[in-house]
């Protein structure tokens, strides 16, 4: 005799240690199977965009480090790079290449939590992430080193970085550069072919080429589902066309391929920072800016490819101290536009796999 | 290096096959009107020289008697992208959905509405995203009083 079953919904979230921050999943589930899902967003919204219509252009950078807290040196590239091709303002050499050896570095630190909660989410439970974290502590020592901050950096400035790198800072690197890709060695010889990632997450989650484009994916994502779309190469900003490195992609846009894509980005990020370090010049790290920045009547729109993915901000200007309209691109919230397709037809447990795969902040979803 | 192709080029190409519907274009952007939108998008996107598959982002900004709403399209295959832009009056803030087109627009149109407070017709789910039902007021339009 067949059972009849009768459709409940469920919440997942907001507190719940799987949903990486206050996020909610109101699944309707047919026995252990989810037939519709609809994302709940809010709990962590702060109305970044209206509080920059408050305060001056410099006094915004704080408050992009909130944004991605796991990513705030992108961030703060993101808004620099905005109000710099909105003023007309040209960054020093020095500070070009700071920029884009922080913003790799920050790339890794991002990817390494984000492989880490995905395993966590797989069943392979701390061991994994404790991995990550040890070598996060190593790239979170170099920040301190450089801005005094380990999470919230304020680091980057409009024209430039706030100060320059102490002179233990390039050779406390060039040990990481020689540990860091021995441990990411480690990590593949305890992951790549792990049974229990592949058999959670292989053909898992499947976000099809056309869906991710249609629904607008960015970054490891979009990648993951074989576009081989990356902001800086396709878009180049700062002076990412002066590296060498390739744009790894997936095939079949798994869950699996997602953890494939970011675990060979963090080898990219490392041949991008070699090359940075050998073509670093001396020099001055910031142009002269006026202390309160007016940048002409007229608007920008300037994006990076951040860790989670393309990080914009559009900034419309009537040249006041402050901008009139400031609208953050947040790669998290349009990331997770697909999520609904993704996860109907899985498990809840495979749900909770197909969510980490994705890697979001909510402080960057919400805003 | 992604090709912003000149609004201006796209609204002589956009004149001939919809007249009338071009309200305004220049270097960087290509004004068009609200009841045309979805026309025009279709067009865009399925057109295979232009190819917008690819929905950046939307916003919208509002200039105290209309608000305009902002969609940066972009090709990847040709690696090309312009900016459309479209108004509504600030007394009937309705626009169409471009969901149907774009599922980019999903969530993105649903913030809009929430905080700037223009209605998509056409979306599939349109009511507020980040705040609670019942919130009074857009806090992202200029006469908002936050305090």
């Amino acid at each position: 005799m067949a059972l009849k079953t009768e459709p409940f919904a469920l919440n997942i979230g907001p507190a719940h240690p799987s949903t990486h921050g206050v996020f909610r999943m109101r699944a309707t589930l047919d026995g252990e199977v989810i037939v519709d899902l609809e994302p709940v967003f809010g709990y962590l919204h702060r109305g970044v965009e209206k509080l920059a219509e408050q305060r001056t252009y410099t006094g915004f950078i704080p408050l992009t480090d909130r944004l991605d807290y796991l990513a705030s040196m992108s961030n703060n590239m993101a808004y620099c790079l905005a109000v710099e091709k909105l003023a007309g303002i040209k960054v020093p050499e020095r500070a070009q290449y700071l920029r884009a050896i922080l913003a790799e570095l920050q790339r890794i630190a991002s990817h390494l939590i984000a492989i880490g909660a995905f395993l966590n989410d797989c069943g392979a439970f701390m061991t994994p992430i404790l991995y990550m974290l040890r070598e996060r502590e190593k790239i979170l020592d170099l920040f301190e080193m450089a801005s005094g901050q380990r999470l919230t950096y304020n680091f980057m400035r409009i024209g430039g970085v706030s100060q320059d790198v102490p002179e233990e800072f390039l050779p406390a690197l060039h040990r990481f550069m020689v540990q860091m890709p021995r441990f990411i060695d480690e990590y593949e010889q305890l992951l790549k072919e792990n049974e229990i990632l592949i058999a959670r997450s292989k053909g898992v989650g499947i976000l099809p080429k056309d869906l991710a484009i249609n629904s607008g994916a960015s970054g490891p994502v979009l990648r993951g589902s074989g576009v081989k779309w990356d902001i800086r190469k396709a878009d180049p900003y700062a002076i990412y066309d002066r590296f060498g490195f390739d744009i790894p992609t997936g095939i079949m846009g798994d869950s699996y391929d997602r953890y494939r894509v970011r675990v060979e980005e963090m080898r990219q990020s490392l041949r991008i920072i070699k090359q940075a370090m050998e073509q670093i010049p001396a020099g001055p790290v910031r142009a002269e800016v006026p202390h309160l920045v007016h940048p002409p009547i007229g608007e920008v729109y300037a994006r990076i490819e951040a860790p989670k993915g393309e990080l914009g901000f559009y900034i419309v200007s009537d040249n006041s101290i402050a901008p009139y309209r400031l609208h953050i691109r947040a790669p998290s919230l349009i990331n997770l536009t697909a999520l609904r397709e993704m996860i109907i037809g899985w498990k809840i447990a495979d749900a909770i796999i197909i969510f980490g795969s994705i890697d979001i902040c909510m402080a960057e979803v919400d805003r | 290096m992604t090709i912003a192709l000149p609004g201006k080029e796209i609204a002589d190409k956009l004149a001939g096959k919809f007249p009338g519907t071009i309200i305004d274009s220049n270097q960087n952007y290509c004004l068009v009107k609200s009841e045309a939108l979805l026309r025009i998008g279709t067009f865009l996107k399925d057109n295979p020289e232009l190819d917008f598959k690819y929905l950046n982002y939307i916003t919208a900004v509002d200039y105290y008697e209309y608000f305009d709403v902002i969609y940066q399209l972009t090709s990847l295959q040709y690696n090309h992208s312009i900016i459309l832009k479209t108004r509504c009056p600030r007394d009937s803030a309705v626009l169409p959905s471009v969901v149907g087109l774009w599922r980019t627009a999903d969530f993105q149109e649903r913030e809009i509405y929430d905080l700037m407070g223009i209605r998509f017709e056409g979306h599939p789910n349109m009511k507020r995203i980040v705040l609670w039902e019942g919130f009074a007021g857009h806090p992202l339009r200029k006469d908002f009083n936050g305090t």
